[in-house]
């Protein structure tokens, strides 16, 4: 046993370093599981119908078990909060949280600040699956939704399962040549969907729609289906965030300090994408997120992948909520695409945040 | 405090074999410089014993125990490697990056403690990197970082250490630095060192026994006084030394003579003679 191991003593005592930011990061979780939840309440009470905030917020609470609200209010505004409006909130943070985390997760992996959830060919595949869908004869509705989520689900996860037996060569998996082959066949899978779109006739507008994304229309049973892929996922990823750190060294050396790179390459690349491909499969390709809300995180609270990803996950939740409330409120009754608003306000504050430091974020 | 061993051991990248059949050992807490002219497969050796890739043939024993049937997990508690030119993500902290030394010592969802912060502190101090702590990779000198990862290994209290040109890209004096910390570490705690080294006369200096790779096969090993001398090196990097006894411990020392170059030419030529 080398003479150098020392017995335990208060950190204090030990190690005279402030760590200003650990304590920063547990408050900013904190806040920002609260920031959610009001961010919900609030916009179930926005919308075409006027319904009081404090109302809402009965309803809500009459929903929780040992809650006893007696109900003051009619049932159709029951129906509203319940039915419409807080499975299309409930929807939006789960596919901001999905999307942050998915983002922080590939560019963890690969090493690359310009990594998204789309990178190796999730967002082509559920595009050219959705495309098939919107062409078919026929839908299927039996499990609450239509049977495009579930090509798109299928597509994606398809597409990188192709991307992957490419990439791979022997035991080993490239993550070079994991982006090459993703953008590669990204861009196949792209120039299908563009001849479907032109020759989809009157389907056109539906599957330019699906492609921009949107919440419209989002159901209890859509929820259903994208929370256990965002949770188990998103759990398995958090699981490993000290590994991601270490990967921020490079492969040899995350080797020699103990980590199975191969192994944890094949788990956080399978656990991302099917966050990404449950997400995407409902709503559409919804950008910026995924890029976006990692980066600002590593510019406020630091690059440690145990705040990183938690605080991605929450950020991503709060900030798609918010847009989605913008897209579909600013020119109501007409929606505006959900991507248009998140590249709108994210982009300036993203732009401030990264002017405020103007230092390296990521390498 | 461990015994390092290669058996015939073959290595390479695909077809291209770079150690064709090597044997040698490295005993508990000896301190042993591998040296080699460039290609030689000195690196490549480092990185085998440390299982970042695998012999096509041969076998590798650390105290008796063949390599591939240890855990990368348990690996690291036996071993801790400074890679040569360490790449490190600019936006940590140095504390941080030490920190990750405690990697193999941690369970799958535990943090670090108050004794792994104690030892990562401690880590820093006998570096000299302490007063770095708080301060980010990117505004780190080569010298730093290097000093750095030397913490992060010791933080990672291995039984055996192997370093990669610990010393390239270091001035004269962070290389005695370096260099007499390991030895140190070496002597105190009984580690057990291997080195790569390109600088013969450190590794004269600092080494108990050298090792000369010359084509992916042991040249000559032995104390530095019977490996170092102008036949091998003649033989193996195919240059003049000069050899001669170290003025102060008569410890070999190589001292180069220019070669064909044109501006070679003896300096009583160039200065009329005047010396």
């Amino acid at each position: 046993m080398p003479s150098y191991r020392v017995e335990p003593l208060p950190v204090e005592q030990v190690v005279p370093v402030r760590f200003p930011h650990w304590r920063r990061r547990v408050y900013a979780i904190l806040g920002l599981l609260v920031a959610t939840v009001v961010v919900m309440a609030f916009a179930t009470t926005v919308g075409s119908v006027q319904i009081p905030f404090l109302t809402t917020c009965r309803v809500l609470l009459s929903q929780l078990p040992l809650v006893d609200i007696a109900p003051t209010w009619p049932s159709t505004t029951e129906t509203i909060i319940l039915e419409i409006r807080l499975p299309r909130v409930v929807l939006a943070g789960l596919v901001g949280a999905a999307l942050a985390i998915a983002g922080a997760t590939y560019q963890g992996l690969f090493r690359n600040p310009l990594a998204d959830p789309y990178l190796i060919g999730v967002a082509q595949g559920a595009a050219l699956g959705a495309a098939i869908g919107f062409l078919l004869p026929f839908d299927w509705y039996g499990m609450g939704f239509g049977i495009i989520p579930l090509l798109a689900f299928t597509g994606a996860l398809s597409s990188v399962a192709i991307v992957y037996s490419l990439a791979r060569v022997g035991k080993t998996l490239p993550m070079t040549t994991l982006i090459l082959a993703g953008v590669a066949l990204g861009a196949f899978w792209g120039s299908i969907i563009s001849y479907l779109i032109i020759t989809s006739g009157e389907k056109i507008h539906g599957i330019i729609f699906w492609l921009m994304g949107s919440f419209a229309l989002s159901q209890w049973s859509e929820v259903t289906f994208v929370l256990p892929y965002v949770v188990v996922g998103a759990a398995i990823i958090l699981l490993y965030a000290r590994s991601l750190n270490i990967m921020q060294l490079d492969e040899e050396q995350a080797q020699q300090l103990g980590i199975n790179v191969e192994k944890l390459k094949l788990i956080l690349l399978a656990a991302a994408t099917l966050i990404t491909a449950a997400a995407v499969s409902f709503v559409g390709i919804i950008g910026f997120v995924g890029i976006i809300i990692p980066h600002a995180v590593r510019l406020v609270w630091g690059p440690d992948y145990r705040f990183l990803l938690p605080l991605s996950v929450l950020s991503g939740a709060v900030f798609l909520i918010l847009a989605d409330l913008i897209a579909r409120t600013a020119l109501a009754p007409t929606e505006v695409p959900i991507g248009v608003i998140t590249a709108i306000c994210g982009a300036p504050f993203f732009l401030y945040l990264l002017r405020r430091k103007k230092r390296a974020v990521f390498f | 405090m461990i015994k390092l061993e290669l058996q015939s051991v073959r290595l390479g990248y695909g077809d291209n074999v770079v150690v064709r059949d090597l044997t040698f050992r490295v005993m508990p807490g000896e301190m042993v410089g591998l040296i080699g002219p460039n290609g030689s497969g000195k690196s490549t050796i480092i990185k085998a014993l440390s299982r970042v890739i695998s012999p096509s043939s041969g076998q590798i024993f650390l105290d008796g125990k063949d390599i591939s049937q240890i855990s990368r997990g348990d690996l690291a508690r036996l071993i801790g490697v400074v890679p040569q030119m360490p790449l490190l993500p600019s936006a940590f902290t140095a504390f941080e990056i030490v920190l990750m030394g405690r990697n193999p010592h941690l369970r799958f969802f535990q943090y670090e403690g108050p004794r792994d912060m104690a030892i990562t502190w401690q880590a820093m101090e006998m570096t000299a990197t302490h007063s770095l702590a708080e301060r980010r990779v990117d505004e780190l000198s080569g010298g730093e970082i290097q000093r750095i990862v030397i913490a992060r290994v010791l933080a990672q209290e291995p039984k055996s250490i192997l370093l990669d040109e610990p010393t390239a890209n270091l001035d004269i004096r962070h290389q005695v630095e370096i260099l007499d910390l390991i030895k140190n570490l070496c002597l105190e705690n009984n580690l057990t060192v291997l080195a790569a080294l390109h600088d013969l006369n450190l590794a004269a200096q600092y080494c108990d026994r050298l090792i000369l790779i010359n084509n992916g096969q042991v040249h000559a090993q032995g104390t530095p006084g019977e490996v170092i001398n102008s036949r091998n090196i003649k033989e193996v990097y195919e240059a003049e030394g000069c050899v001669y006894a170290h003025p102060v411990n008569g410890l070999p020392a190589v001292l180069l003579k220019a070669g064909n170059s044109k501006q070679a030419k003896p300096r009583d030529e160039i200065e009329g003679g005047v010396v």
